[in-house]
């Protein structure tokens, strides 16, 4: 359902894929029988059909069991929803699967610094290649993040991989992905940061392995490692702003 | 009139025991007035038309959204600036200065004295108080949207960093304006709820028992009490914002040891009561409508009342459901999302004891029953879609995406506008004496129950496909820049446009039967509860003689009678 929608390029998206798809059968089954009986009701007993109604007050046994057991059915549908829910959070945003390769994701006013580890696989040395509003990632490869925000809070989001995070100024919030797709995704913000919000989007590159280490050693040759401050000016130049 | 008792305790009241005996003057009737009716006018017509400026936000930013940078007629180039300040400020405004106006104090004013058959409320200065706080704190709001700067723009859920320094929101007199008015507006409605829950528990009918008391002003004064309730903690945080906005400290900033997640807490931990506090009014609004309609008994009155309180007390429990992703621990995920799954229970619950009330009806389909069973219809699709945003797995997609942003327009158009309509249409004959003309009363329906379908549900869809909100131009992203969502976007603004047409035919048909309609008897719908014992529009005082109260307020086709409504006040035999 929700692939036809948006593609779905992470290890996880079918998982969330499929709470959304109980969800859905289970919601829309309510929904159909509950406006069902509404204007199977207004239908059959309107009043050029029925002049007196009948008196009912809902508060004997009998009466009260009609809504007794849609209670009961739909806690029994919740208890469903709550055990694909959770396991799937839980697999998303409470393990941290075996790790190849970590990237730091920094949110500015307006616009997502990158820093790649380079090609010695390590982030915090000397190679580390800093990106702007793109994001370069190896298919197949799993990713720790190390997220911060540099003023305002922001938002990391890649709907392709059904991935969210908030960035907090003055914490570093770790998670992870697995991307399983090669191809080009949105990165946008998600998180009203002001004025520049609305363009603040970066672009997510998945490559095969050989495409990923032609980027980085062209990357590499110019020695890209930006300022923060050069960030800045870039997403203000970017948004004409 | 001057000769009945008053039953109202309080000291305040007796102050206005007398005037009976002159001529008010304009002055007094209708700018500072004392009577309830009156306060609850000026709540209404002030609610009402912050809901038209609302709206009217909503075309300019809906414009944007489907013909990214061209110029909109009545407001032109939208810039990202004026943009953020409109998406703030259209959803501060529907919330806090046209839902709870018209559903808690317009209503609130107007019906709980009558209803419980009493001549006003127990202190009708600090409601007069209240009102003119509430005008002032709206005033507050519009100018800010002008001032230097523009308008606050960090969303209404205002969330610092952003939001409590300039130097990044770049709004210097915008924002801590908006903090003093909401700050006010909340003072406005702590002084109004106060006399609400004093007069329906002091004031009512002689013989009127807990089990008597209409179902909407038990659910408008318990959305006053979870209000009330929920209030503090965010009045706390308001002005710890307002501090760090104006002076500088730092209690949400985290290089000098605040912590910006605080607030999220402090918000909505008042934010999710803050959504019943207006659904529970509009549940009875539609509550009232249905039983009158369908000539029946609500179905179960003590299970609707009891499922209120519950739903009321389960919504102080799920307000993180709010912040799965926003750097929580992620262990809470799982505990606020047993308990949002939890609220759904007693929530369909009402819906069901709805639907049941109109089995073996003798339904009439007048508009105000109309728009009472399009709230049922609408209302369930916003229900069944918040479950995906409260399984915290799903959430991870779907958080601030359009697809929240069409679940909770759809809780809350059928709660602000189609409930409120339900309840226009119903006791305009009692505000005013008159009746509004059903014909144009249908025609009004259709256009607004269908358009409003059509904004929202292809935002369901683009929003499932990932468009983010607020943001205000949605093609700087590949992937949303596809023909298919571009068309979608397209349909709703065209359907918003369709809507706010419709609207026109309301107010012209409110106003022409103010003065022209045909005119209203005392109980032209044949109902039960209190307030159709007054006369239409009540005097001042609202009865000639103050009712008693013989039974419930459904006593509709009681088999055996030979009428098939028995009104509260009619003795036994
Ligand atoms: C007149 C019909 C309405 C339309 C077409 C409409 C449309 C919208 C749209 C498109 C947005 C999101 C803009 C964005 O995120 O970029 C929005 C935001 C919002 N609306 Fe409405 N709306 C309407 C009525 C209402 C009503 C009646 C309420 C509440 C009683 C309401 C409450 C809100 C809230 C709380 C927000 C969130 C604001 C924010 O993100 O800070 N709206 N509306
Ligand atoms: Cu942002
Ligand atoms: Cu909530």
């Amino acid at each position: 359902m929700m692939e036809s929608l948006i593609h779905a390029a992470s290890s996880y998206a079918g998982e969330i894929d499929n709470v959304i798809l109980v969800i859905a059968v289970l919601s829309t089954f309510w929904l159909v029988l509950a406006e069902g009986a509404l204007f199977y009701f207004v239908f059959k007993y309107r009043r050029s059909k029925n002049p007196k109604a009948e008196y009912i007050t809902g508060e004997t046994k009998q009466q009260m069991k009609w809504i007794h057991w849609p209670h009961n059915l739909v806690l029994v549908c919740d208890i469903v929803i709550l055990v694909f829910a959770v396991r799937s959070w839980y697999h998303v945003k409470q393990e941290m699967p075996p790790i190849d390769e970590e990237v730091k994701v920094v949110g500015h006013q307006w616009a997502w610094e990158f820093v790649h580890a380079g090609l010695d696989g390590q982030l915090g040395t000397d190679d580390d290649v800093a990106t702007v509003d793109e994001l370069h990632l190896v298919v197949d490869r799993t990713y720790k993040f190390k997220l911060e925000a540099a003023d305002v809070l922001h938002s990391f989001s890649i709907p392709a991989f059904r991935f969210k995070q908030d960035a907090v100024p003055g914490r570093q919030i770790v998670g992870w992905f697995k991307p399983t797709k090669t191809g080009q995704y949105d990165v946008p913000c998600s998180q009203m940061c002001g004025i520049g919000h609305g363009i603040m989007g970066g672009q997510v590159y998945v490559h095969t392995a050989d495409e990923y280490r032609q980027w980085l050693e062209k990357k590499s040759a110019k020695s890209a490692v930006i300022s923060v401050k050069g960030v800045d000016q870039i997403a203000m130049n970017q948004g004409g702003i | 009139m001057s000769t009945h008792a008053h039953r109202a305790a309080a000291s305040d009241h007796e102050a206005h025991g007398h005037h009976d005996h002159h001529e008010m003057s304009f002055w007094e009737k209708y700018v500072f007035p004392l009577d309830h009716k009156m306060i609850g006018m000026q709540y209404f017509f002030t609610g009402v038309a912050m809901g038209v400026i609302g709206a009217l936000m909503s075309y300019a930013f809906r414009m944007q959204m489907a013909f990214p940078g061209k110029a909109v007629p009545l407001f032109g180039l939208i810039t990202p600036e004026f943009y953020n300040s409109m998406v703030t400020n259209h959803g501060s405004i529907m919330i806090f200065w046209f839902a709870m106006p018209v559903l808690i104090a317009a209503f609130g004013n107007f019906l709980i004295p009558l209803m419980c058959g009493c001549d006003d409320m127990v202190f009708p200065k600090i409601n007069r108080l209240s009102y003119q706080i509430f005008l002032l704190s709206a005033i507050i709001l519009l100018v800010s949207i002008f001032m230097p700067g523009g308008g606050f723009g960090s969303a209404w859920t205002s969330y610092p960093p952003l939001s409590s320094s300039a130097t990044y929101n770049q709004t210097p007199y915008g924002a801590p304006m908006w903090l003093l008015a909401v700050a006010l507006e909340f003072v406005a409605f702590l002084l109004g709820g106060i006399n609400f829950i004093t007069t329906l528990m002091n004031s009512r009918a002689p013989g009127m028992k807990m089990y008597d008391i209409p179902v909407v002003l038990w659910m408008i004064v318990i959305a006053s009490i979870l209000f009330m309730a929920s209030v503090g903690p965010l009045i706390a945080g308001a002005v710890m914002l307002f501090f760090d906005q104006t002076m500088g400290t730092g209690f949400f900033d985290p290089a000098r040891g605040g912590d910006p997640v605080l607030w999220q807490h402090l918000f909505w931990f008042f934010g999710h009561p803050e959504v019943y506090v207006v659904l529970l009014p509009a549940m009875g609004i539609v509550a009232e409508v249905l039983a009158t309609f369908a000539r029946k008994k609500l179905f179960g009155y003590k299970t609707i009342l009891w499922t209120a309180i519950a739903t009321g007390v389960l919504s102080f429990v799920v307000w993180a459901h709010h912040q799965f992703v926003a750097g929580i621990d992620p262990r809470m995920a799982n505990i606020f999302t047993v308990t949002t799954l939890l609220i759904s229970v007693p929530v369909t619950e009402m819906l069901f004891v709805y639907i049941a009330t109109l089995y073996g009806g003798s339904i009439q389909l007048t508009t105000p029953m109309l728009f009472a069973i399009a709230f049922v219809a609408e209302f369930l699709i916003g229900g069944v879609t918040g479950i995906y945003l409260g399984a915290s797995g799903a959430d991870i997609y779907f958080h601030d995406t359009y697809f929240v942003l069409a679940h909770f327009h759809y809780t809350f158009i059928p709660i602000a506008v189609i409930a409120v309509f339900a309840g226009v249409y119903y006791w305009f004959p009692k505000m005013f004496g008159r009746m509004m003309n059903d014909f144009w009363g249908k025609v009004h329906f259709w256009g607004t129950a269908v358009p409003f379908n059509g904004i929202f549900l292809p935002l369901f869809y683009t929003g499932a496909a990932g468009d983010h909100r607020r943001s205000f131009d949605l093609l700087n992203f590949p992937e949303m820049n596809q023909p298919a969502l571009i068309f979608a976007r397209q349909f709703a603004t065209v359907s918003l446009l369709v809507m706010l047409g419709f609207q026109v035919i309301f107010f012209i048909n409110f106003f022409y039967s103010m003065f022209r309609g045909r005119k209203a008897g005392a109980n032209p719908w044949n109902a039960n509860t209190l307030e159709w014992v007054a006369p239409s529009p009540p005097p001042h005082g609202n009865f000639a003689e103050l009712p008693n109260c013989y039974r419930g307020p459904y006593e509709y086709s009681v088999p055996g009678r030979s009428s098939d409504f028995w009104p509260q006040n009619e003795p036994a035999n």
